[in-house]
Formats: structure tokens, sequence, C-alpha cells
């Protein structure tokens, strides 16, 4: 008897890597990956750690998101902010958010931000690279405050201030210029938002309005949009037509619905009793 | 995403082209390093901390591909902590060296990193281990790796002795660090340094304008050339873009 040959051989199939590698050598490359396009920050203060984010998301030339959220929720003071690819940073997120309570949970005591910060480097490290999210992780915990930066390959910084994504060497230009060491809670959020700024203006992958998160010891504010300066203003002038502007030499009105009648013939009606 | 080539460092990955160095001494051991990590021609950290712990009295000077080596190096300090925990004594130098070597060894085809083990145990005392980009674990009175180390071979080789002290031993590190740095364009920032003796772990941290000053150059350009220059600064006090001799 014949039957149908689907799975010839044992073990991976590798067919579809030959028949990608021949389509992008005809000119039809892989389609692209939402991309976070971005300028994320973070920022030591005297009584904790504020972060910082843009709100554009791109799509190649396109924006697909003129405001997305990029600060993403790890634990109730832990919190990070992604650049590179949207769905990796999103569900990789997620994912060691889960881990987090879980962690929290199975110990009985508040998770550290190097918890975290070690299950993320871990995981990028195993997918090496393919996993395309650049990090800044913040949070507030028993040993104090931390701030850590984690590259898509898994490697990890530990520093005062620090900058992610196509906006960082805008960013980190006004932190390397401005920042002190034990700032106050209103000057460092306005560096942050000084920080956020340079990207949005001078990127083009960043731009629409600041986010930024404030971490202390016992307390987490998230300021979602704190400055919007690219705000839609009211047009000056209404593009609306009046009626009557086109003229017309012939009025014509077609009817465009058809109507039949239906005879059935042979088709029982439905019990309805 | 580009076809990839294993021969290169991964695409956007970021790296520690870097200076080490370790040299042992008659009490202990003097491990250093620059201070850059770079992704591409920008400078991801200036002020990075390449000397890693791996033990107590051992720690380790990483060169290459900052993930993978963070991830060695993590792998190293978890095995001799439960080296030390199943023995009930520290663990010696060789046999951290020992464990670094077989992971760089096995997973070479994957790993781009260089890496100096050094410290000190009760055996043998201080010791330094080089081993190189594909695996391989070799014993070496001095050691030095990274991209800016191939400026000063010539160096080390003219200038260690044997029965140095601690304080000869730091500035030769200090002096080689340098010079490798004001060469290499990918080493640079500061130094640090750590002194591993029997008694403890001593660490020293050089700033980027304190560091030792060799022969940097002077003018060159003729006398005639001067006397113009001069004259027109004495003239205006706008600085000459330009000048015709």
């Amino acid at each position: 008897m014949l039957t149908a040959s689907v799975y010839s051989n044992p073990g991976f199939d590798f067919s579809n890597l030959t028949r990608n590698n021949f389509l992008s050598e005809k000119g039809l490359p892989l389609p692209k990956a939402t991309s976070t396009g971005t300028t994320i920050v973070g920022c030591v203060f005297e009584d904790g750690i504020i972060l910082g984010a843009d709100t554009r998301a791109t799509e190649g030339p396109i924006v697909a998101d003129k405001n997305c959220e990029k600060i993403h929720y790890i634990t109730e003071s832990i919190r990070c902010c992604g650049a590179g690819t949207a769905a990796d940073t999103e569900f990789v997120t997620n994912l060691i958010s889960s881990n987090m309570e879980m962690h929290a949970l199975t110990h009985g005591r508040k998770p550290r931000v190097v918890t975290a910060m070690t299950m993320l480097k871990q995981y990028l490290f195993r997918h090496q690279g393919h996993v395309g999210a650049a990090l800044v992780l913040g949070g507030v915990d028993a040993t104090g405050p931390n701030l850590f930066t984690i590259a898509p390959h898994g490697s990890t910084d530990k520093l005062p201030y620090v900058t992610m994504g196509s906006g960082s060497l805008a960013a980190m230009a006004v932190f390397e210029s401005n920042w002190q060491a034990n700032m106050s809670r209103a000057a460092a959020l306005q560096l942050v938002k000084d920080a956020i700024s340079a990207g949005i203006f001078n990127d083009l992958g960043s731009g629409s309005n600041v986010d930024a998160c404030i971490i202390t010891v016992n307390h987490t504010e998230m300021l979602r949009n704190v400055e919007m300066p690219n705000e839609r203003v009211q047009k000056e002038r209404t593009y609306v037509f009046p009626k009557g502007t086109t003229a017309w030499k012939k009025e014509d009105i077609k009817k465009l619905v058809l109507s039949e009648e239906v005879t059935p013939i042979g088709v029982e009606a439905m019990d309805t009793d | 995403m580009d076809h990839i080539d294993m021969h290169r460092l991964k695409q956007g990955e970021v790296n520690l082209g870097t200076s080490i160095m370790a040299v042992q001494f008659d009490g202990g051991v003097v491990i250093g390093a620059d201070s850059r990590t770079t992704t591409g021609s920008y400078i991801a950290n200036r002020v990075t901390d390449k000397l890693t712990f791996l033990h107590d009295r051992i720690y380790c000077c990483r060169s290459g591909s900052a993930a993978d080596t963070q991830a060695i190096a993590d792998f190293g300090h978890y095995y001799l902590q439960m080296q030390a925990q199943t023995l009930g004594s520290a663990p010696a130098v060789l046999t951290a060296a020992a464990i670094m070597e077989k992971m760089c060894y096995q997973n070479k085809d994957q790993l781009s990193a260089g890496i100096i083990v050094a410290g000190w145990d009760k055996k043998t005392g201080p010791s330094v281990y080089n081993i190189p980009l594909g695996g391989g674990l070799f014993r070496q009175p001095w050691a030095i790796g990274g991209s800016g180390s191939t400026y000063v071979y010539g160096y080390c080789d003219a200038t260690y002795q044997e029965g140095w002290g601690k304080d000869e031993t730091v500035n030769f590190v200090k002096n080689t660090l340098t010079l490798a740095m004001s060469r290499d364009g990918s080493s640079g920032g500061c130094i640090r340094m750590c002194v591993i003796t029997e008694d403890g772990v001593e660490r020293k941290f050089i700033p980027g304008n304190e560091l030792p000053k060799f022969w940097e150059g002077k003018e060159v350009l003729g006398e005639a050339t001067q006397k113009a220059l001069a004259a027109i600064s004495a003239v205006s006090d706008v600085a000459p873009m330009a000048v015709e001799v």
C-alpha cells in the first residue's frame, strides 16, 4: 500500500533553511521584526533609581507605535527598560517577571536585582544573541539601589548611570556632562528627562514622549508620559470643502440592490414546537 | 539577519578589546587590566572591571567577548565554590586554571575568550596561568593578553627580571599596561590592579589622568615655520587654520 512520504528522514528537517537561503538569494529577504529604535536610560540618585525611556516603536522606516511602553514590570521594586526587538524585550521581561514572583514565593522574601540580572543574562547567553533584547535593569533591594545594562549576547555592566538603544550616544552625552553623585530626586528626574529628550530630538529611531519610573525603598512611581514635547496641535485651518464646491452637469441615481423571491420546494419547516 | 561568520565576533557583540597582564613575584601575584569595553567604535563602559573573582585567592583577567568571558567566569566561580565545599579546603590555582581551560577548549567553536588565571595557593605559592584563544594551559612567570598585548611583548622581554618585590612588580604592570593602552585604540581608560598574597587581596585603581608619563613627542616643524606661527599668533589672537611656507 502506498503511503504519503512526508517525513522520509529521521532527525531534524533543515529544508526550510535551504528554501530561505534560496529565496533571499533571489532577492526576497526574511520579514523584519518590529524593533524599538530606542533611547533608554537609568540613573542612581540619593535614595534610589530612576529609569527613563522614549515611546517610539519602529518597523524599518515606519513608526509602528507613537506611544508604546518600554519600561517593563519585573517586581514591585525592580523594573526593566527594553531596546532591540520589541517582541523579545516584551517576552523576556514577562518570563523573568514570572520567575521572580515564583522565586519570591518559594523563598518568602523580596528578591534582589542581581537575581533578575543573572536570570536575564543566563537566558540571553543561552540563546547566543538570537533573542535581541538590550536591557537597562534597575531597582532597590536589601543591598540598596542597583543598576545594570544587559546586552543581547548576555554581557552585563554595573554603573551609576547607563544608556542603551540607538539614542544611547545622545543620552550618554547628557549624563557625561551633567551627572553628579548623590543627586536629589528632582535633579535626577530632570537629568533623566533631558537625556531621553536628547535621544528623542537627535536620534531618528527615538521619538514622541518621555516615560520615567522612580524606584525608592518602599515606593515605586511610574510616570507615564511625564514629558510630551511632540503633541499634535489643532490645525490652524480646516480643509473641509463646503457642499456644492464641485459643479455637475448630470445626475443619475442607480439602484444597486437586487431583490429576488425564493420559493422553497420540498423543505420542511423547522420544528419549533 | 546576515549570514553568520563565526570567524569574526558575532554581530553587535560587546567586546573587550583589551590589555591584560599578570606577573608573579616572591610573595604573590600582581594582576592588572585596562578598563575599556567597546561595541564597534563606541565605548560601552569606560570603567570596566576585567579582574574577576574566581575564589578567595584566585582571580582571572578576561579578554575577548564580554558575554563569553563573563559566562565562563561565572561557571568557574560556581565550580570552585563546589570544590571548596566538598574538599573542605581552598582550591589550587592550577585547579581553577584547569577548569577554565577545559571550558575554553571544549567550547572553542562557540567562544572567543582569552583568559589569564592567577592567584596564590598553599601548595605552589603564587602562580600565573595563560589560557589563549582556542584553549591550552601554560604556566608563566608573567603573562600578557588582549589586543593591546602585541605592542608590549618586546618591552616585557626587555624589562622583566626574576626576584622582584611587590612594589617593583606593581610598577612593571602599571608601566606595561600604560604603554599598551597608549598604542592600542581598543584599550584605554584607567588601570585596575590586584595584588594577591597569602594575607589577602589588595585592589589598586589608577585614574586615566594619573598614568605614568612616557615620551609623548615634540614639535618637529622647522625653525622658519615656528617663526611664522609665532608671528601670526602675535598679530591676532585667532588660531591660524593653515600656514603656507
